[in-house]
């Protein structure tokens, strides 16, 4: 356990000492949103009608950007190679990894939420569950994600492929976060919702660091 | 058993033999039914003579499903028991999956315009065929993403099994969210709901698209073999003459 605390400190520092890292994924969440007022035009129903729709759809465009350089700088400077000989499981490994990156992205998204609602003029009842929803969904995404950045080691097409691949594994996710908004808003019961938003996350749970770490072994073979 | 067929040259005899038998069977099983289809069958009553899109329509939708299938089946046995022919039929099977996704998407939208008033609507069969669409894409675009052949085939096979868990949320989608596309009428419990004179040129038309993709993999798996040798001889000749 102190092996595993150890690796998420680690990535932890790396990424409050670089700084941008993680400030820029809520920058680009926040103005990723901001440019849909613009775009879209300043009606408040319009925009109370798609703030839950572009906040999640935000969220997911972030947190795939973020997880681009997952595993990517620690395979270019071998770092990686020396993680797969701890004696952790690499399946723990990758377990730490997601997590420090969910803690430096996915919390910071999850913070900022509100605001945009605000800025959306969502209605006053989606707000706790939209941060209730990102909670139990944000920590899917980075799960999933991290199979998709294994795979794509090595292959120096990053981002662009990475999207290819990962999108369509986060739709699940973004469908049942926007719909428990809409309940809520809507004046309906969100359990539903909820609930299969927390099944997903235990099922990603155990199997998305077995097959990243599966992966993360071809890639290093 | 399986690691019988894992030798190339025996597999290339195999399927010299195999290739005639698959395409004239292809044509003999889409000949009939397409007569069938077309002209023998009825019109729908309600729908009139736009049901016979079904005839392409749902084969191609079955083959969309049997091809992701048979590559995380490919890709399974790849993995485990390091088959090279596994590894290139999941890489041969996946365009040909693609193409028969985008054949099922095409020709529901044909047949939704008159049908439904609408080329397209976010129902959750039409939402989880096109998610397939993007899977098959994902793949593709990752089997050829890296130098190094063998390492795309291996990245993506992990791919194919991660992704192999939209393939029964396809499959269910109609019965789990009652919306617009019908449920199934043909493989279902109590036996299909379908008239003869329909089913008959509707599972020719499967056997049809089944024998097809089976012929179309033999083709790709065979260019693919003959690539590598192709490869291993460029390799060899630069190496001869260093």
């Amino acid at each position: 356990m102190n092996r595993f605390w150890s690796i998420v400190r680690r990535d932890l520092r790396l990424a409050l000492r670089q700084g941008m890292d993680s400030l820029m994924a809520v920058m680009f969440f926040v103005i990723a949103v901001v440019l849909f007022p613009l775009g879209v035009g300043p009606e408040p129903n319009i925009l109370a009608r798609i703030a839950a729709g572009v906040i999640w759809v935000a969220a997911l465009l972030a947190s795939m950007l973020s997880l681009e350089r997952l595993f990517e700088t620690d395979f270019e400077d071998g770092s990686l190679e020396l993680l797969l000989l701890m004696p952790l499981p690499l399946e723990a490994v990758v377990m730490a990894k997601v997590t420090a990156h969910w803690l430096t992205t996915g919390l910071p998204l999850i913070v900022a939420a509100p605001l945009l609602a605000v800025l959306m003029n969502m209605d006053g009842d989606g707000f706790s569950v939209l941060v209730l929803a990102l909670i139990l969904g944000t920590p899917s995404l980075s799960l999933v994600g991290a199979v998709g950045a294994a795979l794509i080691l090595g292959s120096g097409r990053g981002g662009m492929l990475l999207s290819l691949l990962v999108l369509p594994l986060f739709i699940p996710v973004l469908i049942f976060g926007v719909s428990a908004v809409d309940a809520a808003i809507s004046g309906f019961p969100v359990r539903a919702q909820l609930l299969i938003l927390g099944a997903f996350l235990l099922a990603a749970l155990p199997l998305c660091p077995w097959t990243s770490a599966a992966a993360l072994r071809q890639a290093l073979e | 058993m399986i690691q019988k067929f894992a030798n190339p040259a025996r597999f290339i005899r195999l399927s010299q033999a195999l290739l005639p038998w698959m395409a004239g069977l292809t044509l003999a099983f889409a000949a009939v039914g397409l007569y069938l289809g077309l002209v023998v069958a009825p019109a729908d009553y309600q729908q009139g003579e736009s049901v016979r899109i079904m005839y392409i329509h749902v084969p191609a939708a079955w083959m969309a499903l049997f091809c992701y299938t048979a590559m995380a089946i490919a890709a399974a046995v790849g993995l485990i028991w390091k088959h090279p022919l596994a590894d290139l039929a999941a890489k041969s099977t996946a365009p040909i999956g693609a193409a028969f996704t985008f054949l099922a998407l095409f020709t529901g939208a044909m047949w939704g315009k008159p049908m439904w008033g609408t080329w397209w609507v976010w129902d959750a069969r039409l939402t989880s065929m096109l998610v397939l669409f993007f899977l098959y894409l994902g793949y593709i675009a990752l089997v050829n993403a890296f130098d190094n052949p063998a390492r795309g085939i291996k990245a993506s096979s992990i791919l194919v099994l991660v992704g192999f868990v939209n393939v029964p949320i396809i499959k269910f989608s109609v019965e789990w969210w009652n919306t617009l596309h019908q449920p199934a009428s043909v493989l279902k419990i109590g036996g299909p709901s379908i008239h003869p004179s329909m089913l008959w040129p509707l599972l020719l038309m499967a056997l049809a698209f089944t024998t097809y993709y089976l012929w179309v993999l033999l083709l790709r798996l065979r260019g693919e073999i003959i690539a590598n040798k192709i490869r291993v001889l460029r390799l060899r000749r630069v190496h001869g003459q260093a």
